[in-house]
Formats: C-alpha cells, sequence, structure tokens
C-alpha cells in the first residue's frame, strides 16, 4: 500500500505556512512600532487612568528577585533598577511576545514528534504485538524530529534573552541566583547540549528507520532483533535527556524557580500529544482507504493511550501544582502565583481540556471505537498542549501582557505546515505495511 | 422454566471444541441452558449469544456517589461545621482550600466504585460464603467443559446433534430441584 503526497496537502500545507508567516510577520511589526520613544504614550493609552497604580505591582522576577535578594550591594542597585524598569519592562515583554510565540509553536510540533519516537521505541522494546501496522505512520511523524529540533534551536538562538533572561549578561550581573547556576546555563553549553540531544535522537531515528525498511526484504528477523536492541538503549538515553531537555528549553526561562518532576510532566504532555496524532493521522488515511490492515481494535488501543496518558498527565500537574500549593514556600510558589493571577483561563481551561474531557469522552469502551469521537477528543487534547506549553512559556516572557492573536495563531500555522508537509512527504517514501516485521501477522489480525 | 425436568448433560475436553458446538447447537436453534468451564473460553458469551454486562456502568455510577460523599463530607467538617484556620490554609470555601482535598475525593471514588461493584458482581452472580456449590459434574472444575441443554421430547435428536460435535460423554439427567 503506498501513499502519494496529494497535491491538495502540499498546497494547504504551503498556504499554512504562507498564512502562518504572514501573520507573525505582521504581529512581529506591529509589536517592534512601540519602541523606547513611544512607551509611554502607549502605556497610557493602554491602561488609562490605573497606569500609575499598574507601575506597582507586576514587574517580572528578575527585578523582583533582585529586590528580594538585595543584600549589602543589591539593596541600592534594586532600588535603581526599579525606577528605571517600568516602561522598559514593559517594552521587553511587548517585544518578546512574538519570540515566545514562535517559541512556544516550534516546541509544540517538535514536543509530538519527540513523544511517537519514544512511543515507537517503547512499542519496540516491549516487543508489542497490536502496532506494527501502525509503524510507518509514527516513522513518518518521526521524520519532524531533526528539523523540528533544530528550528527549536534556531529559535532559541534568534530569540536569546527575548526568552532566556540568563542570555543576557546584564541580568545576569546583578542576579546572584543566575551567577550561581551559570556553569550549567550558559549560552555555549545550552546549545552544545541540545545538539548533543538532537543527536542522540535523529540518529535513533535513522537507524529504527533503516532497520525497518530492511526487514521488509529480509530473510531472517537480524534487522528487527538490531531494531530491538537500539530501542533498549534509546529508551535510556531519551529518559535522561528528555529531562534535562525539559531544564534547558523550558524551565530555564524562568531561572529562578526549579521542580524536580518537571521532566515527567513535560514526557506525559509529549508523550499524549505524540499518540494523539498517531491516531488522527491513521484515521485520516483510514478514511482514505489506504489502512485498510488497521481496524477499530486498534483505533480502540490508541485511543486508550490517549485516555491513560491524559490520565497521567493531571496526575503529574496536580503532583506538581498540589505539593507547591501546599507548603507555599514563597521561592517555589512565586510559578504558580504568576499563573493563576494573570493565567487564570488558559491555566485552568487547560486542566479541563487535558483532564475532564478525555476522561469523560473517551471513558466508554464503544466511543474509543468511534472515528469522529476520538478525533474530535484528539483535536481538544492537541488544543490543550499547545496551551500548557504556552502556560509554560508565555508567564516567563511576556508576562501579564498576553494574548492568542497574530503572532500565536500565524506561528502555530507556520509550523503546522512544515510539520504536515515534512510528515506526508516522509510518509510516501516507503510501503504503509512494515510487512517484514516478525509481529505483523498478529498485528493484522490484533482483536479486542 | 417449564416443567422440563430431564436435561441433556454434553461434556467436552477442549475448548476449541466446544466453540464449534456451541455455535452449531445454536444454528439448530436449540436454547443451552448453561456452561460449566473450569476457566474463562474467550468468546464464548458471543457464541452463546450473551447480553452485554454492564458492571461497568454501575461501577461509574458508584464512583460519582463516592466522589460526592467526599465533596459533601469535607465540606461540611472543614468549611462549613469548624472552618479553623489549621497552618493557614484557606478554609473560606471549598474551592479555595479544594486541593488538599483531592486525594480523599480521588480515594473515596475508587473505593465506592471498586467496592460497590464488587457487592454488585456477587450479588447478581449469587456468590456467598456457604452458599451451597452448583457443580453438575465436579471435573467441570479441572479439565472437561459441559454444555447443559433442557430436553423437549426430542432426546434422540440432540443425543446425535450432541455426539456430532464431538462430546466425548452425553448423559441425561433429571434435575430434582428448580435450582439457581
Amino acid at each position: 500500500m503506498e501513499y502519494k503526497i496529494s497535491n491538495r496537502l502540499k498546497i494547504a500545507s504551503i498556504i499554512l505556512v504562507v498564512v502562518g508567516a504572514l501573520l507573525w510577520g505582521w504581529g512581529y511589526s506591529s509589536s517592534h512600532a512601540v519602541n523606547e520613544d513611544n512607551i509611554s504614550e502607549y502605556l497610557a493609552a493602554e491602561h488609562g487612568d490605573h497606569g500609575d497604580a499598574h507601575a506597582e505591582e507586576g514587574h517580572g522576577d528578575a527585578h523582583a528577585a533582585v529586590a528580594s535578594h538585595g543584600d549589602a550591594n543589591g539593596n541600592d542597585h534594586a532600588e535603581e533598577g526599579h525606577k528605571m524598569s517600568h516602561e522598559e519592562h514593559a517594552l521587553h515583554q511587548i517585544h518578546n511576545r512574538p519570540y515566545a510565540a514562535l517559541y512556544v509553536a516550534a516546541f509544540f510540533f517538535f514536543m509530538i514528534a519527540l513523544g511517537v519516537l519514544a512511543f515507537y521505541a517503547i512499542q519496540y522494546a516491549a516487543q508489542a504485538g497490536w502496532s506494527p501496522v501502525l509503524f510507518r505512520v509514527m516513522e513518518a511523524i518521526t521524520y519532524y524530529v531533526l528539523p523540528g529540533g533544530i528550528l527549536v534551536l534556531l529559535v532559541a538562538a534568534f530569540g536569546g534573552s527575548h526568552l532566556f533572561i540568563w542570555m543576557d549578561p546584564d541580568v545576569v550581573a546583578h542576579d546572584e541566583i543566575i551567577q550561581a547556576k551559570e556553569s550549567w546555563l550558559n549560552k555555549g553549553w545550552f546549545f552544545a547540549r541540545g545538539i548533543i540531544f538532537l543527536a542522540g535522537w535523529s540518529a535513533y531515528r535513522y537507524f529504527s528507520r533503516k532497520f525497518s525498511i530492511a526487514q521488509d526484504t529480509a530473510e531472517g528477523n537480524s534487522n528487527f532483533k538490531k531494531n530491538f536492541r537500539i530501542s533498549a538503549g534509546f529508551l535510556v538515553f531519551y529518559i535522561y535527556t528528555e529531562s534535562m531537555m525539559s531544564w534547558d528549553w523550558i524551565m530555564s526561562v524562568d531561572p529562578h524557580w526549579f521542580s524536580t518532576l518537571f521532566g515527567w510532566y513535560v514526557f506525559a504532555s509529549m508523550l499524549v500529544s505524540g499518540i494523539t496524532v498517531i491516531a488522527l493521522m491513521t484515521i485520516y488515511l483510514k478514511s482514505k482507504g489506504l489502512l485498510e490492515f488497521v481496524n477499530d481494535s486498534h483505533l480502540h488501543d490508541l485511543a486508550k493511550f490517549m485516555f491513560g496518558i491524559s490520565i497521567f498527565w493531571t496526575y503529574l500537574w496536580f503532583s506538581q501544582f498540589m505539593l507547591i500549593w501546599y507548603s507555599n514556600i514563597p521561592e517555589e510558589v512565586v510559578y504558580f502565583v504568576a499563573r493563576i493571577e494573570d493565567y487564570k483561563l488558559p491555566f485552568f481551561g487547560m486542566v479541563a481540556m487535558n483532564f475532564l474531557f478525555p476522561l469523560l469522552l473517551l471513558m466508554n469502551s464503544d466511543y474509543k471505537r468511534i472515528p469522529w469521537f476520538v478525533v474530535m477528543a484528539g483535536i481538544v487534547i492537541l488544543c490543550g498542549h499547545y496551551l500548557d506549553v504556552f502556560n509554560m512559556i508565555m508567564p516567563a516572557t511576556v508576562s501579564e501582557r498576553w494574548f492568542i492573536g497574530a503572532p500565536e495563531i500565524g506561528a502555530i500555522c507556520l509550523f503546522a505546515g512544515i510539520f504536515l508537509f515534512l510528515v506526508f512527504r516522509a510518509l510516501s517514501k516507503a510501503p504503509l505495511l512494515a510487512k517484514g516485521n516478525p509481529f505483523i501477522k498478529e498485528s493484522e489480525h490484533f482483536h479486542y | 422454566m417449564e416443567a422440563a425436568s430431564k436435561v441433556i448433560h454434553a461434556i467436552y475436553n477442549d475448548d476449541d471444541i466446544l466453540m464449534s458446538a456451541v455455535k452449531r447447537v445454536k444454528a439448530a436453534k436449540h436454547h443451552i441452558e448453561e456452561i460449566y468451564c473450569p476457566f474463562p473460553v474467550h468468546g464464548l458469551d458471543k457464541a452463546m449469544g450473551l447480553a452485554p454486562t454492564r458492571l461497568a456502568i454501575t461501577a461509574f455510577l458508584y464512583g460519582c456517589v463516592g466522589l460526592t460523599v467526599a465533596v459533601v463530607m469535607m465540606n461540611f467538617i472543614m468549611i462549613k461545621d469548624w472552618p479553623q484556620d489549621i497552618g493557614g490554609k484557606p478554609s473560606f470555601s471549598y474551592l479555595e482550600n479544594m486541593p488538599a482535598f483531592v486525594p480523599i475525593m480521588f480515594e473515596l471514588t475508587v473505593f465506592f466504585a471498586a467496592h460497590l461493584m464488587v457487592i454488585t458482581f456477587y450479588l447478581r452472580s449469587r456468590m456467598w460464603p456457604f452458599k451451597k456449590a452448583e457443580n453438575p459434574d465436579p471435573r467441570t472444575t479441572d479439565d472437561h467443559f459441559l454444555m447443559e441443554i433442557a430436553i423437549h421430547n426430542n432426546e434422540a435428536d440432540l443425543t446425535n446433534l450432541l455426539k456430532e460435535t464431538g462430546a466425548v460423554e452425553i448423559n441425561i439427567v433429571e434435575k430434582d430441584e428448580d435450582a439457581h
């Protein structure tokens, strides 16, 4: 069964990229139209009469932290830093927004591909009997790991201190907390680590794909065995690097804050969005009549994973939130204070979308076999996990100046277009059935 | 059940043969009273045409009850009855202090769903301590499968049919009680 990328899909993805780039560019230019000269008028117009009440509250953690750590020499510095800050600070947030929007979307689509890669490796390492019919779909999605990862790193490089305040030497010079973390958080080491992570992940992807294609025409099972071994090895590598990646790429936007289960939390998010995309693509291809060896039991299994991992995600989200809420230690709790004060709707809306919705929709065994039901739940889950990434990045970069407008939607369209184009082109490179896999017969007859 | 006091017991020693026998008997439009197996035979309920279980639905409803009990209980104790300041926790409203109650809400939901569902299962399948076992043949708890069909003046027909399906033993039994 061959897949050929259709012209309509190509055109649709190009339109997405162009429209996305235009929207984002418009968002960029309108945010950079505000500058040092007109920021005062801008803020006055924005806030009307409560303008100076605002100046009192809500300064990003950089200044607040400097003030609270003011020791002998920090104190007077904090004073002067505070005076200059309000307008400049607002300007920073306004200018950060297009970069942050781009970063959120880049990371969201990248994490889908990486989540699928982990899921794929788990299927091999566990010698799962149900999933080999879906391997080609998974391999197509994981094609995006390398380009998507490079895009994330590029956005991080261009965004620089717009995203990561520890990349700003001025901030670091006055911030002892960041100074203490400089051996980990410095530009060279950050990008070196990123390249090491990406190299490891895409090396696994490259070889597992190669062995999987080779197995199609091979005599024995040697390619499958190789894949089994490298998958087990990759999973060990992955769980370390994924954790470090989440500290680097996400947690370090709040360099004054840390959480120990953060890596797991990001992992759950990427796994559930990855599985959801596998299900959506499978349903799409099956509706085109291209996957007749996939039956509704496979769909049922995917939906079960969507359901289960959604609850796992909620468990980690709640564990992180509740432990910090309960102990209420000021240096930790600022993270959630900022989110609950300025991001109430996205913060709690995300929990409803990622937990309540799949919980109630996908609990019934019969519903898990109905394609449009799974599609509906899948779209909500994907939107929910976009919001999840949004909630992780935005409060640290734009604070209360968030909105889901032109730059955010533009960035989503841009990366969605790239993602669709690359993934479906990768899908057309190989037959849709991995027919040499020793479990393929079992998988074709899988019935639950 | 009508007054058919005689039943036929066909005994099989393989679950695959049993399955095909069930399909034959169903095709010949005989009503199967009961099948006794030493272990669950996958797909037997479908072949017999048994209605799907509604136990999962009851479990969901019991879980909702458990959640309600937890919420009402803690709202009364911690918020309404004696809203103390315990270590600075905000006991002004249920919502403000909710994260602290979630572990109990979760556990009570699971507790109610699990236990009430098990009790429902026991009641519906009539199982309790000191219950008299309903074994027509003790070998069905070890390595034999037994299909029970009521006889309505068709003894010879049925015997032939069951012999053809591969039964290793066929017994005609008088049912002295109208059991279960």
